[in-house]
């Protein structure tokens, strides 16, 4: 496959080595996705550059919605769709700032100095951002009950956590895909959002018409399977695509 | 004419070379212009009789229905090329032959323009059957208005991207993913409509013969066009590029860098000559470097 990352097997066990060599195999994609992701988790943990913002901002865009719509409660449709639009937005803050610091302090180039695959920091980065999606949600959707939700949250419990993890995964590997298309440009804060949110359409089609039924008054059965389905099948194919093409952005 | 031969060049020759003179009177991109051009042409005047003169009018909807066999063919030759371009991006991040970038770019940049089209017809249809200039409820309309939306970030990505290297392969994964996205995009929005409106536009399968004839004889013609105006659009850029070297041969070195101004439109330009690009075999230059990438 790749002649970089092909060596030749270590001495088996036993034969005699004094020590084992550790570094001579180079890690894994397991491994190497685990090291990445550790990173990441670290670096927001210690700069909190990316959450803390994210989540203000849904509150806040709540906050607008509230005047712009002049209602105090939503519920159904309308629910899902201020849900749905304001997590939108707020990911693409988080995309905007998901490779800057590499491309800023040069992560790209040590990246492509190791020996790992380089789908790797595709998979990395998309778990880091799946992450941040879901502490989010952990924040606004309680402050979205609170502040516009007519109809209380506890029915809607069972089911509207497997939306919106099914919707997080597709946002993480379209807003990973785009931020690395992105974030080497010159107007790396506008073309992300503008590439990434007709490709989320399609999210946004299956993640609101799933959650609608859920947040209503008189809370009915779980949502048609369809929607789940077409989101798992979207986020499947996009996955797909997202990986097959992702090396060629890394090359420089 | 004098052809600057590209150091990137990837395709092999079969047949033995004709002698350089001839060779370069060949021009790259312009051979069968004149005849594709007329054919277009014909099979235009053909299509527009037929519409007017042969296809019957419809029951429900009157003369406004002929705008169908405008709209429809603007729409399917636009996802097509959509979905082309994409194959052809394929093709040039496998072979990194910028020529494949230009096409890529070409088709489109044509497509985007037949986009245009699609919607400003199905605005017109939408108009005058329900009396409103957008409708929700038609999911060729909202979804071609996503596509566009999408692929009108492409020149601003190429744009944006000043090393012409790197520019074209980020818009061929560009282009990959959005050629990908097109019938995804597609069945999710027909997903997503609820059937309040008739939906004339959906199958094609019931139609009568006549207008069946005529419909396909629109859609050769909207296909014809698209072609040809891509054609037109890669002769000249070649032109256009050939004009700048032989200008700038003529007028310095050949050895200081070109300096062109930042654009979208890819340009295949060959880099700077060194010692090596006299040497005769141009094979080797093609290839990436064994065992970087499967």
């Amino acid at each position: 496959m790749n002649a970089v990352t092909d060596r030749p097997h270590p001495p088996p066990a036993g034969s005699g080595a004094a020590a084992p060599r550790r570094g001579s195999q180079p890690p894994g994609f397991a491994r190497t996705v685990a090291a990445l992701l550790r990173k990441e988790l670290l670096v927001e943990l210690r700069t909190l550059e990316s959450v803390p913002g994210m989540s203000l901002f849904a509150v806040t865009v709540f906050v607008i919605f509230h005047f712009a719509l002049n209602r105090t409660g939503v519920s159904g449709d309308e629910a899902a769709g201020i849900l749905w639009v304001t997590l939108l937005l707020a990911a693409m803050l988080g995309v905007n700032r998901l490779f800057v610091a590499d491309a800023e302090e040069g992560g790209f180039d040590g990246f492509l100095l190791a020996p790992c695959d380089r789908s790797a920091l595709l998979v990395a980065k998309a778990l880091a951002l799946f992450s941040y999606l879901v502490v989010l949600e952990l924040v606004a959707v309680p402050a979205f009950a609170l502040l516009l939700l007519e109809p209380s949250l506890g029915p809607a419990l069972p089911d509207l956590p497997g939306v919106l993890l099914l919707g997080d995964l597709g946002i993480a590997l379209i807003g990973t895909l785009v931020a690395a298309l992105a974030v080497r440009t010159r107007a790396r804060d506008l073309l992300g959002p503008l590439l990434a949110l007709p490709l989320l359409v399609p999210i946004v089609i299956g993640g609101a018409r799933a959650s609608a039924p859920l947040l209503v008054l008189t809370h009915q059965t779980a949502p048609a399977l369809r929607w789940p389905l077409a989101l798992a099948l979207y986020d499947l194919i996009f996955g797909l695509i997202a990986y097959a093409v992702f090396d060629f952005l890394l090359e420089d | 004419m004098l052809r600057i031969r590209p150091i990137a060049t990837a395709s092999p020759s079969i047949a033995p070379r004709p002698p350089a003179a001839a060779r370069d009177r060949r021009p790259l991109y312009g051979r069968g212009l004149r005849t594709l051009s007329l054919a277009t042409v014909a099979a235009m005047v053909l299509a527009l009789a037929l519409v007017f003169f042969y296809a019957p009018l419809e029951a429900e909807q009157g003369f406004l229905q002929k705008i169908f066999y405008v709209h429809v063919p603007f729409a399917i030759v636009a996802l097509c090329g959509f979905v082309l371009g994409g194959v052809l991006a394929i093709v040039h991040l496998r072979t990194r032959d910028p020529r494949w970038d230009m096409r890529s770019y070409v088709v489109i940049h044509m497509s985007l323009i037949f986009a245009v089209g699609t919607l400003i017809t199905g605005s017109i249809w939408a108009k005058g059957s329900w009396g409103h200039w957008w409708v929700w409820s038609e999911p060729t309309l909202v979804s071609f208005l996503i596509i566009f939306l999408l692929y009108a970030t492409y020149q601003p990505l190429r744009f944006a991207i000043e090393d012409p290297e790197r520019q074209a392969r980020y818009a061929s994964v560009f282009a990959i993913t959005a050629g990908a996205f097109v019938p995804l995009n597609y069945v999710a929005v027909n997903m997503a409509t609820a059937y309040v409106h008739p939906r004339v536009f959906s199958n094609t399968s019931n139609l009568p013969g006549s207008m069946a004839l005529t419909f396909l004889v629109s859609l050769l013609a909207m296909t014809l066009l698209f072609a040809t105006l891509c054609k037109y659009e890669l002769t000249a850029k070649h032109a256009r590029m050939q004009l700048r070297a032989l200008r700038r041969r003529l007028t310095e070195e050949a050895d200081t860098p070109a300096r062109r101004p930042r654009s979208a439109a890819p340009s295949h330009e060959p880099p700077r000559r060194t010692a090596a690009d006299f040497q005769t075999s141009t094979a080797t230059a093609a290839r990436p470097i064994e065992g970087t990438r499967a």
